[in-house]
């Protein structure tokens, strides 16, 4: 933006063209990248393509995370909860009934939307804010992983295996260990959740959630339903969340209570987003690209530590160290993420 | 005809008797101000009216029909918009994104509702900052885009809490300028809070006064501003004895 001085400054803006909204350039920009990406696993080693396809569920979670707590404004330390329901749909219709993953895939996403509906209903019903709300869906994600490990219905703390087929199968999503077959899965899956992101924030329904964000009762004022579109805005994050969980179950081939519900997987969905640019459309890409390979590094370092660091090895938690000292840094650092930093230096000029 | 009809409304917060037995019509196309001095529950019958706060006893009517206790976003479909006294941006917005998201509540197409929100700010003499955020700009600016979103939702009823207070007296008259075109050219409705007797004067085609709560009088600006009870408890001299 240009300023000029009051006293110059013409009063009006009627000639001035409306400024261009970014959505198409967004949209483009996605195209671009998934056409860039295709080639992606043929180029890398086997041991960097499976980092490749960590880093797209990581930020498929997070693009989850991002629509909800970013722009929505409800902060989620809850996401394992979404996570965990797409994990355990698709594991749990594809062990005890021969479903498709794809199928499993969707009713995951119809399961975790219908329980962020519940659960923002309960806590927007009785006006948790800020860190009360945060809490509230801990409380919530706690409880599955609970009932998960405790329940003879999804097999207590042993969770389920995927069974491995003789053939390679596009409808069972099983391929060759090393296949490119899963990054691709995981790219299209990606692009979709960006795609969604960048239609929902567009989209009469995103700029009232947004609206809601800022002020409620402003919102409210001008018309907005806000409850409707606060539950709106938590049922497609919780969705978009499922599909990294039962994408993860078919990747992992193995999912029990703490890795689908555990709190570990809430930060993970929370931390690319941070890291990148909470309620940005790409924050939570550029932050998975950094967390994806760091948590292959400290799993690595773990398992096989150089000699000076010999004390760490077979030890656990070394990434979520990393994770909690790589946060404080960018809160630090960048307050408004990797993306958020660079896209108000633009802006600025 | 009786647009807003408000009946014997009360509230009372732990034992104060914020609003007590307030009953009021504002005929259509009228313009109706509302003073009274700091405390005296202007606020919270705004509230009370715009459905921000739940009445414990009364109804108010608008255009006939029951809306009392409506949520404050059917209160705003119903056809009556609120603004704040004190000025609530959605802070993360442009100016125009502010008052096309309203456009947009208020039911207009997507494709339309930018043009839309382009010409009411113009209107409103927004232009120069159509494209600023709105963190940073001054309190003029945002009690227009306060009044601009309000707009958006093209109400009948414009119940309006302090649009003046803040401003020098330069940038008062072009506002009440605005506000007398919105009744003269668009039909609106106006309940507005003022506490500038400039502006009540010039503009109320009646004025309410209200003192502990309650109704202390209402009726013509002239004769309920010589009212001595209301030069009392208000006004705390006589207004025309001023220049």
């Amino acid at each position: 933006m240009t300023t000029t001085t009051a006293a110059s400054a013409p009063e009006t803006a009627a000639g001035k063209p409306l400024p261009r909204l970014p959505w198409n350039r967004h949209l483009l920009a996605i195209a671009v990248l998934a056409v860039l990406l295709v080639p992606l696993p043929l180029i890398l080693p086997p041991a960097q393509a499976s980092v490749a396809v960590r880093v797209l569920i990581f930020a498929l979670m997070s693009i989850g995370w991002n629509m909800m707590s970013g722009f929505g404004g409800m902060f989620s330390f809850g996401h394992a909860a979404y996570f965990g329901i797409g994990a355990y749909t698709g594991a749990w219709l594809l062990v005890e009934h021969q479903v498709s993953p794809w199928i499993g895939m969707l009713a995951g996403m119809v399961i975790a939307a219908a329980f962020a509906t519940l659960i923002g209903f309960l806590a927007l019903r009785y006006k948790l804010r800020g860190a009360y709300f945060a809490l509230a869906t801990f409380a919530f994600s706690e409880m599955l992983r609970l009932w998960a490990t405790n329940s003879d219905f999804v097999n207590r703390a042993v969770g389920y295996h995927v069974p491995l087929r003789p053939d390679t199968s596009w409808w069972w999503i099983q391929f060759e260990p090393t296949s490119p077959n899963y990054f691709w899965v995981a790219l299209g899956l990606t692009v979709i959740a960006l795609v969604v992101s960048v239609q929902f924030v567009r989209s009469r329904a995103g700029q009232f959630a947004k609206a809601a964000r800022d002020d409620e009762d402003a919102a409210a004022a001008i018309g907005i339903p806000v409850m409707r579109y606060k539950l709106l805005a938590m049922a497609l994050s919780a969705a978009i969340t499922a599909v990294a969980g039962a994408f993860y179950v078919q990747y992992f081939l193995f999912i029990d209570p703490d890795l689908a519900f555990g709190s570990s997987v809430s930060i993970q969905a929370i931390l690319p987003a941070v890291i990148g640019g909470v309620a940005t459309i790409w924050g939570p890409v550029i932050g998975s690209v950094v967390m994806g390979p760091l948590n292959d590094v400290t799993a690595t370092l773990l398992r096989n530590p150089p000699p000076a660091l010999e004390f760490l090895q077979g030890r656990s938690g070394l990434d979520v160290i990393v994770y909690g000292a790589l946060l404080i840094v960018i809160v630090l650092l960048l307050p408004k993420g990797i993306y958020g930093t660079i896209r108000q230096r633009w802006s600025r000029r | 005809m009786t647009l807003l009809r408000v009946d014997g409304i009360s509230k009372s917060f732990k034992g104060l008797r914020a609003v007590d037995d307030v009953s009021f019509e504002v005929t259509e196309g009228s313009i109706l101000g509302v003073i009274g001095p700091n405390g005296a529950g202007k606020t919270t019958m705004f509230n009370l009216i715009a459905g921000a706060l739940r009445p414990d006893s009364g109804q108010v009517h608008l255009n006939g029909k029951e809306i009392t206790g409506h949520a404050p976003h059917k209160v705003t479909a119903a056809g009556m918009t609120r603004t704040f006294q004190l000025m609530r941006p959605f802070y993360s917005m442009t100016v125009l994104e502010n008052v096309t998201v309203a456009v947009l509540a208020g039911g207009a197409a997507k494709r339309t509702a930018r043009t839309t929100a382009a010409e009411l700010i113009e209107r409103v003499g927004l232009g120069r900052w159509r494209d600023a955020l709105t963190e940073g700009l001054p309190t003029a600016a945002l009690k227009r885009l306060e009044l601009a979103r309000a707009l958006a939702s093209k109400p009948q009823v414009l119940l309006l809490d302090e649009v003046l207070a803040g401003l020098v007296p330069a940038e008062r008259a072009p506002v009440m300028e605005l506000l007398e075109r919105l009744r003269t050219e668009d039909g609106v409705t106006l309940v507005f809070v003022e506490h500038i007797m400039a502006a009540v004067m010039r503009l109320s085609d009646s004025v309410l006064v209200l003192d502990l709560g309650r109704v202390l009088t209402s009726g013509a600006p002239e004769e309920v501003t010589r009212d001595p009870r209301v030069i009392e408890a208000y006004l705390g001299e006589d207004p025309h004895a001023q220049a």
